[in-house]
C-alpha cells in the first residue's frame, strides 16, 4: 500500500488543528498514513493515531524546538530520501511552509502549495489548488521522484477523530548536520487576544481600512463581544499597525469559516476573500456600492461604518434584552 | 554590508488575471509593475545599506520587461542590478526560479538576500526558502522586524498567534512582510541617476544551468486542468436608511446567533 506522511505540527504543546485536518483527509485516501512528529510534539503520538495515522515516526530531541525549521528539514529529507513515501503533506501554515519548501529544494522534488483537495490513484497523486483568489481551481499532477510535497490550506478539511487506537511508534534519530542548528529561537511571544480564537469563532467581525483608524476597532470588539465572536482585520489594517498580524484574515493570514462573517469597511480584494469566502453567512458594510465584497455577501449594506456599526450594536443589545 | 534584494515584475493588481495557452498566466497586454511586496524588501535593503555603509544590488528573473522592476529599484537608490533572462526559463516553477536566482547570486559575496514573503501572482512564497536551501544558508521568514548587529541578524517572525525572535549569522536569506517600513518613492534625481547605473544580463549559460533544470521542461508539477470554483450567490444589497441595524439583528436571530 502506498504510504503518505503527514508532518505533525506543534501548536503550543498540542497537535495543531491543521495537522488533525490533514490526517482526517489522508485516512480516506486508501493509503497508509504515517505521522512525522519531531520535537516535544512527539509525545502526542496517540492523538495522531486517533485522527488516522497507523504509524508515527517520532524523534523527541529538543533540537527541533530550540532551532528554527532546519533540523526538521534535515530529518525529513533524510528519512524521505531513504524510504520514498508517495507524498509528504504539510500544513499551509508558517512552519509547515518553511519546512516543506526546503525539503522539496533539497531533494529536487515537485511541490504544490495550498491544496484544498487530493486523491490517490495507484501510485499517482492529484491535488486541487485554488488560483486567482479561489475563483478557479487547478488540478495538478506530479512528475519526477517521490515523495511529492504538498502543503494544505487550513480549513480545507474538517478535523474529525477516527477513534483510531494507538499508532505504532517508531523512534527515529536521523543524523543532523551541524548546519541544522544555525538559526536560534530566542523567544516566543504570544499576542493575547480576548475572546474566542479567530479560527474557531462562530462569528467573526472584521474591520478593513474603511474603519478609519485603530480607535474605531473598539466598536468591532464590542459587537464581537455581544455575539460571542472574534475580531479580524485585513492586511491593510495590520500593515498599518492598527491591529496585530495575528488578526489578519486572508491569503497570508488566517482562513476562517464561521457561521457569520461581518465585514466592515473591507473592499473584498481576492487575497482577503480567499480566507473568508467559506463562511456560511456574510454580512458586509461598505460605503461604495461597487465594492467587490458585496458580490459574495448574503446581506450588503451600503453605508458608513461609523453610523451602521453603532446601529447594529444598539439593535443587538435590544434583542438580547 | 553587501545587500541583495530580489524584485519580481508582476501584473498590475488592478488588472484581472487571465490564463492562456498551457494554463500559463497571460502577461501580454497587461500593465506590469514591481511586486508591491518587494518594495518593502528594497526599502529595508536601502536602510540597511545606509546604516552599515554598504550597497544594494537587485536581482530579477523574467523577460526583458522585468528590467522595469530593476530600474525602479535603482531609482529608489539601489546601486546595480542583475537581470536573469532566457527563453528556456519560461514556464519555470518555484524550484526552477530558485535555481536560477541561487546560481546568479552564489558567488557575489552577499551578507543578506532580502525577498518578499510571497509574490502577488505566484503567491506561494516558495522561492526564497528554496534559494536559501540551494545555497546552503539559513532563511529567516515572515520578518516584521529586522535588526543587524555586525554579522548577527535578528528578526521577529510572524506566527499564528504572535511572533518568535530568531537569530542567525550572515549570510542569510530574509523574507519581509509589509508594514516593517514605508517604501520611499523614487525622486527625480534618483530616476535620472538610475539611467547611468549598470544592469548585468545573465542567461542560462552564464548561470551554468541546463535547460532541463528550469523552465517548462524542469517543472515537476503539471497543471492537468482548470475549472471555475463554485461561486457564492450575491444576496441583497441595500442602502443604509437608518434601520439597517435592525435588519442585521433580525438576520442574526434567524441564524440563531442571537
Ligand atoms: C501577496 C498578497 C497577499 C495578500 N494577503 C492578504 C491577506 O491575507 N488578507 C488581506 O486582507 N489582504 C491581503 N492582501 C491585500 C489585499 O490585496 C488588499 O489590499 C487588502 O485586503 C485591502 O484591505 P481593505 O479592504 O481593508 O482596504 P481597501 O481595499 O482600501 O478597502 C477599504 C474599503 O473601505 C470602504 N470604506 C472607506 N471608508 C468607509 C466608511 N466610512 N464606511 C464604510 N466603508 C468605507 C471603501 O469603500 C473600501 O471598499 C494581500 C495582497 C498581496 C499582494
Ligand atoms: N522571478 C523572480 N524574480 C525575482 N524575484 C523573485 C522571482 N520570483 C520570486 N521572487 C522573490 O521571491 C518572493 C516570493 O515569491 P513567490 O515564491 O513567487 O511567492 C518575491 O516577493 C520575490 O522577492
Amino acid at each position: 500500500m502506498a504510504e503518505i506522511w503527514v508532518h505533525v505540527e506543534d501548536d503550543q504543546g498540542s497537535v495543531a488543528p491543521i495537522t488533525l485536518e490533514i490526517l482526517s483527509k489522508a485516512r480516506t485516501l486508501g493509503v497508509e498514513v504515517v505521522g512525522v512528529a519531531l520535537g516535544a510534539i512527539a509525545s502526542q503520538a496517540a492523538k495522531v493515531g486517533e485522527y488516522g495515522a497507523t504509524r508515527v515516526l517520532a524523534d523527541a530531541r529538543p533540537v527541533y524546538d530550540e532551532y528554527f525549521s532546519q533540523p526538521a528539514v534535515e530529518a525529513i529529507a533524510a528519512l524521505a530520501y531513504n524510504r520514498k513515501p508517495l507524498a509528504i503533506l504539510f500544513g499551509g501554515s508558517y512552519d509547515g511552509r518553511d519546512i516543506a519548501c526546503r525539503v522539496a529544494a533539497r531533494l529536487g522534488l515537485g511541490m504544490a502549495a495550498f491544496a484544498t483537495d487530493l486523491s490517490v490513484e495507484g501510485e499517482d497523486l492529484k491535488v486541487s489548488v485554488p488560483i486567482f483568489g479561489a475563483t478557479q481551481v487547478a488540478a495538478k499532477t506530479f512528475a519526477g521522484e517521490k515523495p511529492h510535497i504538498v502543503t494544505i490550506r487550513p480549513k480545507a478539511f474538517a478535523a474529525e477523530s477516527a477513534g483510531g487506537g494507538a499508532p505504532a511508534v517508531e523512534e527515529v534519530s536521523p543524523e543532523l548536520p551541524e548546519t541544522a542548528s544555525r538559526v536560534k529561537v530566542l523567544d516566543r511571544s504570544v499576542e493575547e487576544i480576548e475572546g474566542p480564537k479567530l479560527e474557531e469563532a462562530q462569528v467573526v467581525v472584521t474591520g478593513g481600512r474603511g474603519m478609519g483608524g485603530p480607535e474605531n476597532f473598539a466598536m468591532l470588539q464590542e459587537l464581537a463581544g455581544l455575539l460571542g465572536g472574534a475580531v479580524g482585520a485585513t492586511r491593510a489594517v495590520v500593515d498599518a499597525g492598527w491591529m496585530p498580524y495575528a488578526m489578519q484574515v486572508g491569503q497570508t493570514g488566517k482562513t476562517v469559516k464561521p457561521n457569520v462573517y461581518i465585514a466592515a469597511g473591507v473592499s473584498g480584494a481576492m487575497q482577503h476573500t480567499v480566507g473568508m469566502k467559506g463562511s456560511k453567512n456574510i454580512i458586509s458594510i461598505n460605503k461604495d456600492e461597487e465594492a467587490p465584497i458585496f458580490k459574495l455577501s448574503d446581506l450588503g449594506i451600503i453605508g458608513d461604518v461609523h453610523k451602521v456599526v453603532p446601529q447594529i450594536i444598539e439593535a443587538v443589545k435590544a434583542k438580547k434584552g | 554590508m553587501n545587500v541583495f534584494v530580489t524584485v519580481k515584475q508582476v501584473p498590475d493588481p488592478n488588472s484581472t488575471p487571465k490564463l492562456g495557452d498551457g494554463n500559463r498566466l497571460v502577461r501580454e497586454g497587461i500593465e506590469l509593475v514591481m511586486d508591491q511586496g518587494d518594495e518593502y524588501g528594497v526599502e529595508e535593503g536601502l536602510q540597511l545599506a545606509e546604516k552599515t555603509g554598504g550597497q544594494v544590488t537587485v536581482v530579477s528573473m523574467g523577460p526583458e520587461k522585468a528590467n522595469d522592476a530593476i530600474r525602479k529599484a535603482l531609482s529608489m537608490g539601489a546601486e546595480s542590478g542583475i537581470l536573469i533572462s532566457d527563453p528556456a526559463l519560461a514556464g519555470s516553477d518555484a524550484l526552477g526560479t530558485a535555481r536560477a536566482i541561487a546560481a546568479a547570486v552564489k558567488d557575489k559575496g552577499f551578507d543578506i538576500l532580502i525577498c518578499g514573503t510571497e509574490s502577488y501572482d505566484g503567491s506561494t512564497g516558495m522561492v526564497p526558502p528554496q534559494v536559501a536551501e540551494l545555497l546552503g544558508i539559513p532563511h529567516l521568514s515572515f520578518a516584521k522586524k529586522l535588526e543587524v548587529d555586525g554579522t548577527t541578524i535578528k528578526v521577529q517572525r510572524q506566527t499564528a498567534d504572535g511572533f518568535i525572535t530568531l537569530e542567525a549569522q550572515t549570510p542569510v536569506v530574509v523574507t519581509v512582510t509589509g508594514g516593517l517600513n514605508e517604501p520611499r518613492y523614487p525622486t527625480l534625481k534618483g530616476i535620472m541617476g538610475a539611467k547611468s547605473k549598470t544592469v548585468e544580463n545573465v542567461d542560462l549559460a552564464a548561470l551554468g544551468l541546463e535547460a532541463g533544470q528550469v523552465g517548462e521542461a524542469g517543472a515537476l508539477v503539471k497543471v492537468a486542468g482548470v475549472e471555475p470554483a463554485p461561486e457564492r450567490q450575491a444576496g441583497e444589497v441595500i442602502p443604509d436608511e437608518g434601520s439597517s441595524g435592525e435588519r442585521v439583528a433580525a438576520m442574526l436571530v434567524d441564524l440563531k446567533v442571537l
